[in-house]
């Protein structure tokens, strides 16, 4: 295990789900594409931690990560429910509102 | 060496149940995927010495995941498990633009000299991050706090069926309107 493998899984992890992010058509499935994204960040972020600098703020870093991972999970959610509920919509092509 | 071979494995179950999530035919599938893949990432975590935050990336997963599950099956209507779906556009160039993606990432992390390690990591990094926390960067706390309130808030006013800006109009001076609620609820307006 040494930074370049972490870091290697980390971009692989980063590039499917922005594969994901940028190919599915639920909104949920690119909710979990952007979620893998996130992933990514937070291996790589613990690798630069242990590999460069384990000092405590690094890991107050990833704290920051996962809080933002979480708020774009639950808004995600509420906007999805919204979405469902005002147009019976769940892919993102049906709710092209602000591009009308 | 043990913690190379748990390393390799769980690189393989990160990446391949991360893949998994756009290759199988269920949205339930996708999930549980997600969730391994989630999983493996948080063992990597903790051979990466961050106990605590491996603790958590695990823990949110598992429980999110299964409320991912829930919520699927509220709204989509059907029994997911059952379900095949392939609901994809501009596959090609999604997967091209990944590809580079990869390639740039991959490139950047073996061919940059990353320097050597500055310092030496505290014998016990949950209490040093606990610390760090509630001493130097509480900063983080008080920011990520309201923010976390603001969410919660934020969530239920959107997610919401019908709220007082329904009944009451936007500057909340109109005349209430109950007929379409189930229980008149309210404070007697």
């Amino acid at each position: 295990m040494t930074l370049q493998t972490v870091l290697l899984l980390a971009a692989a992890l980063f590039s499917i789900g922005l594969y994901g992010a940028i190919s599915q058509q639920v909104v949920v499935m690119v909710m979990m594409g952007l979620e893998l994204m996130i992933n990514g960040l937070i291996l790589a972020a613990a690798g630069f931690w242990w590999f460069l600098f384990p000092h405590p703020s690094g890991q107050v870093l990833l704290m920051v990560i996962i809080a933002a991972m979480t708020v774009e999970m639950a808004i995600g959610f509420a906007v999805a429910t919204l979405l469902h509920r005002d147009h019976e919509a769940d892919m993102t092509d049906m709710a092209g509102d602000l591009s009308e | 060496m043990f913690v190379d071979v748990v390393f390799w494995v769980m690189t393989v179950v990160a990446v391949v149940m991360g893949a998994a999530v756009f290759v199988v035919d269920s949205m339930a599938r996708a999930t549980y995927a997600l969730a391994l893949s989630f999983v493996a990432v948080g063992v990597q975590v903790l051979l990466l010495h961050q106990d605590y935050v491996g603790v958590i990336v695990i823990l949110m997963m598992v429980m999110e995941m299964a409320v991912m599950a829930v919520y699927m099956v509220m709204f989509m209507g059907m029994n997911p498990a059952l379900m095949p779906m392939s609901m994809v556009h501009d596959k090609r160039k999604a997967l091209a633009a990944a590809s580079v993606v990869f390639l740039t990432l991959a490139a950047g992390a073996l061919l940059i000299p990353w320097p050597t390690r500055r310092g030496q990591p505290s014998s016990d990094t949950t209490r040093a991050l606990g610390e760090a926390l509630m001493g130097s960067k509480m900063l983080v706390m008080t920011v990520v706090s309201p923010v976390m309130v603001a969410t919660i808030v934020a969530g239920i006013v959107i997610a919401s069926k019908r709220s007082r800006y329904d009944r009451l109009g936007d500057d909340l001076r109109g005349a209430a309107d109950h007929s379409a609620d189930p229980q008149r609820g309210g404070v007697g307006r």
